[in-house]
């Protein structure tokens, strides 16, 4: 019986407390950096494409919301033609950012991106590129991976290191 | 002259009744956000005002289904019984000097009779769904509210011996040298929790208990049926905290203010005492809920009267 009257008493005292709500449009929570929200495609310290269209992310993705076509450059260097993000599937889980080798596809903390019509929530290339670096603004894939051009293999030019031989890293 | 001043008095009640049980809804949500440290509806126009407006236009306009396995006349006059019901009382209760719709000599046996018909709107809801959870919510509400309206009725009988009248008017009016909440404090205390079983309110809402009946007797409601539901059972609390008022804390008497202001006042705290009720308990056991009624409150209730009685005799 007394704990009942206690109970009521501790209630009526909550009237004076902080209020926990973060009234959202007014004020915003703090997103950390690394948090899961709408993706991009980077680029590298250069300003040339991370993305090497090798379709890791598209293979990662568990709910298959990835689609694009890789080419190559005069170079040989491939990139891709086209990518799609298909956001109103995307569960937003990072693996496609995981899988990806060369730190191209990054999850952002923006998560404001609500549509009126679904087909607005694919992204396409244009929509995705941006023009920095992203979360890892120093990593540059070929100055690690080396680039083979004409007349010249990976780690044959001055002051570059011969590539990693990635089968020696295996157990 | 009378008529007219009986229309506008009827009008009146209706009107008020009604828009305070649709502004508690709002006035609920409000306050338990502010116990559970949230805001609550505060969106739609000044301080979310005007959810009360969105709620209702949401309600009209909701499709209004009938089951094909229901029982159709039924049914539909389930919703309509239990708000006829619960607004019945509104007529003998003296809101201020004069402003009273039926000054009725057994104001409080007509309260009494229209709570224990109060009943039959959730039964025959229950019943006419033709759903297993409708039934038994149904069939929860019945014995529950059978077994607490019986001491409901002990424990006002203090007031009345004390009064010596069953007119609500008179019972306010003998309650000026002191309020029946000191005299007859186990009477208010038996009576509030009769209250809030009758309206079967929180922590007493087994026959609705979503946790385990879906939504009990209304399970099978919708649209504006189901909203007639929910305003029976604010209009409910409205009605029972005025009788609280009434019967245990001098009605309308109070300095200074006018006596309707004292009234509405008096009532709005008792308002906000049932949705506090609300926030803090959880709802019991059905079995401890029935055994708490029968062994320890019914006892209570005849002790009570049995104790004022004594004392009234003595003193005569
Ligand atoms: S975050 Fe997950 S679901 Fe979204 S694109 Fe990447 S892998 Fe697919
Ligand atoms: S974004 Fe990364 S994983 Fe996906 S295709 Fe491009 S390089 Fe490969």
């Amino acid at each position: 019986m007394l704990s009942i009257l206690k109970g009521i008493w501790v209630i009526l005292l909550h009237t004076f407390r902080k209020r926990e709500t973060v009234l959202y449009p007014e004020e915003k929570p703090y997103l950390p950096p690394r948090y899961r929200g709408r993706i991009i495609l980077s680029r590298d310290p250069d300003g040339e494409e991370r993305c090497v269209a090798c379709y890791l992310c598209a293979a990662a993705c568990p709910v298959d919301c990835i689609a694009l076509q890789a080419a190559e450059d005069e170079h040989g260097r491939r990139y891709p033609e086209f990518f799609r993000i298909n956001f109103s599937r995307c569960i937003l889980c990072g693996f496609c950012e995981e899988a990806c080798p060369t730190c191209a596809i990054q999850l952002t903390p923006d998560y404001e991106y609500a549509e009126y019509s679904r087909q607005n929530l694919v992204y396409e290339k244009e929509d995705l590129l941006i023009s920095g670096s992203g979360k890892y603004p120093e990593y540059n894939f070929y100055r690690i991976a080396g680039l083979a051009i004409n007349g010249k293999d990976k780690g044959e030019a001055e002051n570059e290191d011969p590539p990693v031989d990635v089968r020696s890293l295996l157990p | 002259m009378m008529i007219l001043r009986h229309l506008i008095i009827v009008i009146g009640v209706l009107a008020v009744a009604l828009s305070v049980s649709a502004g508690l809804v709002m006035l609920e949500r409000r306050l338990l956000a502010l116990w559970q440290d949230r805001y609550g509806p505060n969106r739609v126009g000044p301080f979310g005002l005007l959810q009360v407006v969105a709620d209702g236009i949401k309600m009209f306009f909701k499709e209004d289904w009938i089951p094909p396995f229901a029982d159709r006349p039924v049914f539909v006059i389930a919703p309509m019984l239990i708000l006829i019901t619960v607004f019945m009382p509104f007529a003998v209760i003296e809101f201020a000097p004069g402003i009273v719709v039926a000054d009725l000599n057994i104001g409080l046996l007509f309260f009494l009779a229209m709570s224990g018909l109060g009943v039959y709107g959730i039964v025959l809801g229950g019943w006419a769904s033709n759903n297993k959870y409708a039934l038994l919510g149904a069939v929860r509400a019945s014995a529950q509210m059978l077994s607490y309206e019986v001491f409901m009725g002990l424990s006002l009988m203090g007031v009345v011996v004390l009064a010596g009248s069953f007119n609500l008017s008179e019972i306010v009016s003998a309650q000026k040298g002191m309020w029946n909440c000191i005299s007859q404090f186990p009477g208010l205390v038996l009576f509030t929790i009769a209250g809030f079983a009758e309206t079967h309110r929180m922590p007493f809402d087994l026959p609705e208990a979503e946790a385990e009946l879906v939504a009990g007797y209304h399970t099978e409601y919708s649209g504006m049926k189901f909203g007639l539901f929910f305003l029976g059972e604010y209009l409910g609390i409205t009605m029972t905290s005025a009788m609280i008022v009434t019967l245990f804390f001098g009605g309308w008497l109070g300095p200074f203010l006018p006596p309707i202001v004292w009234f509405a006042l008096k009532t709005f705290i008792l308002i906000c005492g049932f949705i506090l009720v609300r926030a803090t308990l959880p709802r019991p056991r059905y079995d401890q809920l029935m055994g708490v009624a029968w062994k320890i409150l019914l006892p209570l209730a005849l002790l009570n009267l049995l104790v004022t009685g004594a004392i009234v005799l003595a003193f005569d």
